[in-house]
């Protein structure tokens, strides 16, 4: 006869090690674990809360500079490496791990206007106000050595920008007019006009790298082909842009830095109208960069705060501001996306954390999932009130608040005036004009 | 007006034929050089002037009829024809003369040819080239878009983009650096170097090569034609063995059997009588069809054909022969191997636990052919005693004796042949054992691929046998009734059996029940059947052949039977007991909650908190009844009962309430403001309908209420980057673009209409974002 016996298999209750976490069965049926909306929207109310609290995103300040830190660039091949360029002409080399100064040269007579760095990494471009474009080697003098340019270019006017091409030995200055140097060379390869301005910088596309983007003071940004040797098109927008950033992981899409306290991102193939306008900061926007992820920009403001935007957002979703940092004139976000580095005019540098409430350092992976499941609780929940409250709650400086009111004010008293004048006018004479589509000039082809 | 058309005329003439060139403008000039006299300059001058007087026409020259003096020989001049002079005045004249066909040619072909127009100023060719230089850029950049769009809907990227490669080192060079270390390794390494098998190209040892160049020719051909031969052979073998067995006269496969079965016998007896070793091991293949059999459900009544018979049988008295003797075939088969068993789990069960299997089962096949009991289990007894010893002679001599002693009155010639029959099993099974080891496994081997013909064969031999056992069964029943003293030595054991035999499928079959009713019932009921059997034999010794009979009836009832009868009497009474128990039990229980509880009374508290609740939602009369308004007013006095009437505005009556008939709810259907500060007001903006959004919320994504799989698939982040991982640009290589930009120009040159195409839709949705 048959028995039939009540057998266990062990390895279902079992652990490998002691060092594994016990099994513990669990029953999924729904009846047992009712409420799981108000039990799950009172977990995303503390997930909103507990990133409130753990919103810390100061890291650290670089000091040293004897002036205004005037520009930045990131190293392509070591995180941990910063160059700076202020306006007394000093160029210094940070450490970021270790938040030192590594090295230091006098670089320029008078400001450093521009800093770049090779793509390989082993040497660095500045450009000043004497005239002159210089390469310098990555790593220090050797005991001995003179702290000596590599290269010294002496050019006819001033530069204001410098940027490398991403794969080959040629970078790109920008003043009278846009030149495309060889580095080999003492004189430009090509050199690219439109009008009679100064430039104020130039920036190469890094995925399709023959582009080129640049910015003029007489309120208009061009675009360049360097294989055709032409300009491509120019928008001409109300104010002044100071700054353009491409976007690295969309070929087509940049990003300007206006003086009229907003940003412009653009598709190049359509400049008529700008993809999105970025409104929030409460004076000139002086710097952009993009995150490598090609999700977020981060930008630097006049009015001492920066300001990290979505791509297809209009509004920030986070303002960075402390008690002493000045106008923020350079900032970079760093390539492994988890910082963002801002230098000001009162002479430091000032790292960020890109998620103000990230933890640094290893996770363990319970940790990790907690992380993920809060921020997808946040996500899922973003639209009640309460949380919307508390996740939107900054504190700002007094100066940029009243700001914000005064512009509001401002703002709402335009749109009264023109709805007026719509009002009391012939039907049709006055078009209502799209927020994008306000600030565009002309497009020139 | 005319010179200048002239002019012009002329001008396209020059232009072409680069005749000299000089203007009209100046026709006074030439012939002021010339300088005739001082007379006619005069002349000239005062025409002049009197021809510019009127303003129209300055350069007026006098006309005359005859050849004029101011031919020039830089000049033609139209005066005096007409005013125009054209290209087909000149021709005209050439068309005479032959010898100027050549002219007359060039002549036309200018006349043919349309003018060049100005080249455009400096400002529109270089707009022209920026325009042409940004189409081209923006359509190359065109081939981005679906890369973006799928990044910008991805539920999840990853950076960096760029894997890192697996690079396909060569084996030579990943076997330089590794080295065997466990044993397993090495042993595989030292199989391998022995056979000096190529490890980076594995197609054939140099041994296996040095084979292929050895054999020559003939020896391959011989080779072949041996191949060859045994291929057709096996095919004609396979073939036979396929007609035979097609045949389907049952006669036939009769014979066929049985003279198998005979052969088999025959062959059995002369090994026996040769090889004794080579015939216990027969033996032993019989005993294991028999188990084979015993173990398998092919004659068990369970099968298709079985069932099929089986609803026949009612009607079909074929069919019922059939499976009778389908019946019949089981028992025979597994008859010895019941008895055994039967015995085996009674005696040797119960007594003997310390026995070592082994031993027991050896006792229960030697003693298979005597199905008496009592002897059975004295014999193992012994056995447990001898165990030490383990002498087979001395053994058989005592198992001699023991059944000697016990079966008194056997019919001895069977009995005699029995004897002699175990005796030598047991000798050569001890043998045998020595025997088996020394045995080579190849043999066996081969007798294991025989072995399903074989196993026919032996069964019928069995069957044969089992006859042989059965014939002295039968006597050696009808001495179990006669063989008081035997049972009356072990009245402890009988004592003892009830708890074994409690079970009522094992002991008891239909008729035993029906029997134990009958008889056994008043005193005893759990009286073991051999007891029973021997009650009965006690009590009516005249039918001695009866107790055999049934002993047979109950090996014939199969399996099934028994599973299917009810277990008598069991329940009805543990059953009554055990639910008093579990009364008592819930009983105290509800006392044991209901004393914690007495203090509080749920369902009167919710009664009341839902009349509370009712109360309050109804609408309230408003009594605007003002004390002492045309009346005396004070302390202790009312208004008067008309007037309250008369002021008493009655509410009007709601609606009736969705409680009302839910006793165990209260529906609130007020809105609750506490609530309301954290519901969403207004549908946000992605979705169109409410249950959108509320289905999104609906769905939990904590690990409460999915699985862990589910919740890390839920709870994916969008973007995941490596800490201390530097990002890069997107590469035209990470999408499987070509990397060149100039490849980018030649293909938008290639497919200019198609992309150009994509490129007009693109712009258009930018325009619409």
């Amino acid at each position: 006869m048959k028995v039939k016996m009540l057998s266990r298999n062990p390895d279902n209750y079992v652990r490998e090690t002691k060092l594994d976490i016990q099994r513990v069965p669990r029953n999924y049926d729904p009846t047992l674990h009712p409420f799981e909306v108000p039990r799950e929207y009172v977990r995303a109310l503390n997930a909103t809360k507990l990133e409130r609290v753990f919103a810390k995103p100061f890291l650290a300040s670089l000091d040293g500079h004897r002036d205004g830190v005037n520009c930045l660039a990131k190293h392509p091949k070591s995180l941990a490496t910063v160059l700076s360029g202020a306006c007394d002409g000093e160029v210094k080399i940070w450490n970021l791990t270790k938040r030192k100064c590594i090295r230091t040269m006098q670089a320029h007579e008078g400001f450093v206007r521009g800093i770049c760095t090779r793509f390989c990494g082993s040497s660095f471009f500045t450009i000043g106000d004497d005239k002159t474009v210089k390469q310098w080697k990555m790593d220090g003098p050797s005991y001995g050595e003179e702290e000596e340019p590599l290269q010294t270019i002496l050019g006819k006017t001033v530069y204001t920008g410098i940027d490398h091409h991403w794969k080959e030995a040629v970078f790109a200055t920008c003043g009278q007019q846009v030149d495309i140097w060889d580095e080999q060379r003492t004189s430009p390869i090509c050199s690219m006009t439109w009008g009679f301005d100064s430039i104020s910088s130039v920036k190469f596309n890094p995925i399709e790298t023959f582009l080129l983007g640049s910015c003029a003071s007489d309120r208009n940004i061009v675009l360049y082909d360097m294989r055709q040797a032409t300009p491509l098109k120019k928008v001409i927008l109300d104010m002044r842009t100071n700054t353009v950033c491409w976007n690295p992981m969309e070929a087509f899409v940049f990003t300007a830095a206006n003086e009229d306290y907003n940003l412009y991102t653009f598709d190049m193939r359509a400049l008529d109208t700008p993809v999105m306008v970025h409104m929030d900061h409460v004076s000139a926007v002086l710097d952009v960069d993009y995150s490598p992820t090609g999700k977020e920009f981060v930008s630097a403001s006049f009015d001492k705060s920066i300001r990290i935007f979505p791509v297809n957002k209009s509004r920030s979703r986070e303002v960075y501001h402390t008690k002493r940092m000045q106008h923020v004139i350079c900032v970079k976000w760093t390539s492994d996306s988890k910082y963002i580095m801002c230098g000001s005019d009162e002479m430091n540098i000032r790292l960020w954390k890109a998620n103000a409430s990230e933890k640094l350092g290893v996770l363990t992976s319970r940790e990790k999932a907690a992380m993920d499941y809060n921020q997808k609780l946040k996500e899922k929940f973003k639209h009640y009130p309460q949380i919307k409250r508390i996740a939107r709650h900054r504190h700002l400086p007094k100066s940029i608040y009243s700001q914000i009111l005064e512009q509001r004010v401002m703002k709402e008293a335009r749109r009264r005036k023109e709805v007026n004048r719509r009002k009391h006018s012939k039907p049709g004479s006055v078009p209502i004009v799209s927020e994008k589509k306000k600030h565009i000039v002309a497009v020139v082809k | 007006m005319s010179a200048t058309s002239a002019n012009s005329s002329l001008l396209t003439l020059n232009q072409s034929e680069e005749l000299v060139d000089l203007p009209k403008d100046y026709p006074l000039s030439a012939s002021e050089d010339e300088g005739d006299g001082d007379g006619e300059r005069k002349h000239q001058k005062l025409l002049e002037a009197i021809s510019s007087l009127d303003g129209k026409n300055r350069w007026k020259v006098a006309e005359r009829s005859e050849a004029s003096l101011k031919v020039s020989e830089f000049n033609v001049s139209s005066e005096g024809t007409r005013e125009k002079l054209g290209l087909s005045d000149l021709l005209q004249p050439i068309k005479t003369s032959p010898s100027l066909a050549t002219v007359k040619k060039q002549l036309n072909r200018v006349k043919s040819k349309k003018t060049v127009e100005l080249p455009l100023n400096k400002e529109e060719v270089a707009r022209i080239h920026r325009e042409v230089a940004f189409n081209k850029t923006s359509q190359a950049l065109s081939k981005w878009d679906p890369i973006v769009v799928k990044n910008r809907n991805a539920e999840q990227l990853v950076f960096p983009l760029e894997k890192e490669q697996a690079a396909f080192a060569p084996l030579e060079h990943m076997l330089g650096g590794w080295k065997a270390r466990t044993p397993l390794e090495q042993e595989i390494f030292n199989v391998l170097n022995k056979n000096k098998q190529p490890v980076t190209d594995p197609l054939l040892t140099p041994v296996e090569k040095a084979a292929l160049r050895a054999m020559s020719l003939e020896e391959a051909k011989m080779r072949r034609a041996e191949l060859q031969r045994a291929r057709a052979l096996q095919s004609y073998y396979e073939a036979k063995a396929r007609r035979e067995k097609k045949i389907k006269s049952k006669k036939y496969h009769k014979i066929v059997k049985k003279g198998k079965a005979k052969k088999a016998l025959k062959d059995f007896e002369t090994l026996q009588k040769v090889n004794p070793t080579a015939a216990l091991e027969e033996l032993e293949k019989m005993e294991k069809a028999r188990m084979l059999e015993r173990m398998s459900l092919k004659h068990q009544n369970s099968g298709k054909w079985a069932k099929s018979k089986a609803i026949m049988a009612k009607y079909d008295l074929e069919a019922r022969q059939a499976m009778q003797e389908q019946l019949a075939k089981n028992k025979e088969l597994t008859q010895k191997l019941q008895a055994v068993s039967e015995s085996e789990e009674e005696e040797g069960g119960v007594e003997e636990d310390g026995l070592l299997i082994p031993d027991v089962v050896n006792e229960v096949q030697v003693n298979a052919n005597g199905s008496n009991p009592w002897m059975l289990r004295r014999c193992t007894s012994d056995v447990n005693e001898m165990k030490i010893q383990k002498d087979p002679e001395q053994l058989s001599k005592s198992m001699a004796y023991e059944d000697s002693e016990s079966e008194e009155e056997k019919s001895p010639v069977a009995e005699e042949t029995l004897l002699r029959e175990i005796e030598k099993k047991r000798s050569l099974r001890e043998r045998s054992k020595l025997n088996q080891d020394s045995k080579p496994v190849g043999s066996q081997e081969a007798q294991d691929a025989n072995s399903q013909e074989v196993l026919s064969e032996l069964r019928a031999l069995s069957q044969k046998l089992n006859k042989k056992t059965h014939q002295t069964q039968k006597p050696k029943g009808s001495s179990l009734g006669t063989a008081p003293p035997v049972q009356t030595e072990e009245p402890s054991l009988e004592e003892e059996e009830p708890l074994l035999l409690q079970k009522p499928q094992r002991a008891t079959t239909l008729e035993d029940l029906e029997e134990l009713s009958k008889e056994g019932h008043s005193g005893n009921t759990e009286l073991p059947r051999r007891a029973k059997q021997e009650q009965q034999a006690e009590k009516k010794p005249d039918d001695q052949p009866d107790a055999p009979k049934k002993n047979r009836k109950s090996q014939m009832i199969s399996l099934q039977n028994l599973l299917t009868t009810k277990p008598p009497s069991v329940k009805s009474l543990a059953a009554p007991t055990t639910m008093e128990l579990e009364d008592e039990d819930e009983s105290y229980q509800k006392q044991m909650i209901k004393e914690a509880f007495a203090g509080d009374d749920v369902i009167r508290d919710f009664l009341k908190e839902k009349r509370e609740a009712v109360e309050a939602c109804k609408p309230k009369d408003v009594d605007l009844t003002l004390p002492g308004w045309g009346e005396w007013g004070g302390v202790g006095l009312q208004p008067n009962a008309k007037k309250r009437r008369r002021f008493l505005m009655k509410a009007p009556e709601g609606p009736p309430r969705k409680d009302q008939n839910l006793p165990n709810v209260i529906i609130n259907e007020k809105r609750n403001i506490h609530t309301a500060a954290h519901q969403v007001h207004v549908l946000p903006y992605p979705f169109t309908h409410h249950h959108q959004f509320e289905r999104t919320i609906q769905t939990p994504i904590g690990s409460t209420w999915n699985t862990q799989r589910a919740f890390q698939k839920l709870t994916a982040p969008k973007v995941i980057t490596k800490p201390g991982h530097i990002i890069k640009p997107i590469k035209n290589e990470d999408v499987g673009y070509r990397s060149s930009s100039r490849s980018d120009l030649s293909m938008v040159q290639r497919h200019p209409t198609q992309l150009s195409i994509r490129h007009k839709k693109q712009l258009k949705k930018h325009s619409v974002n």
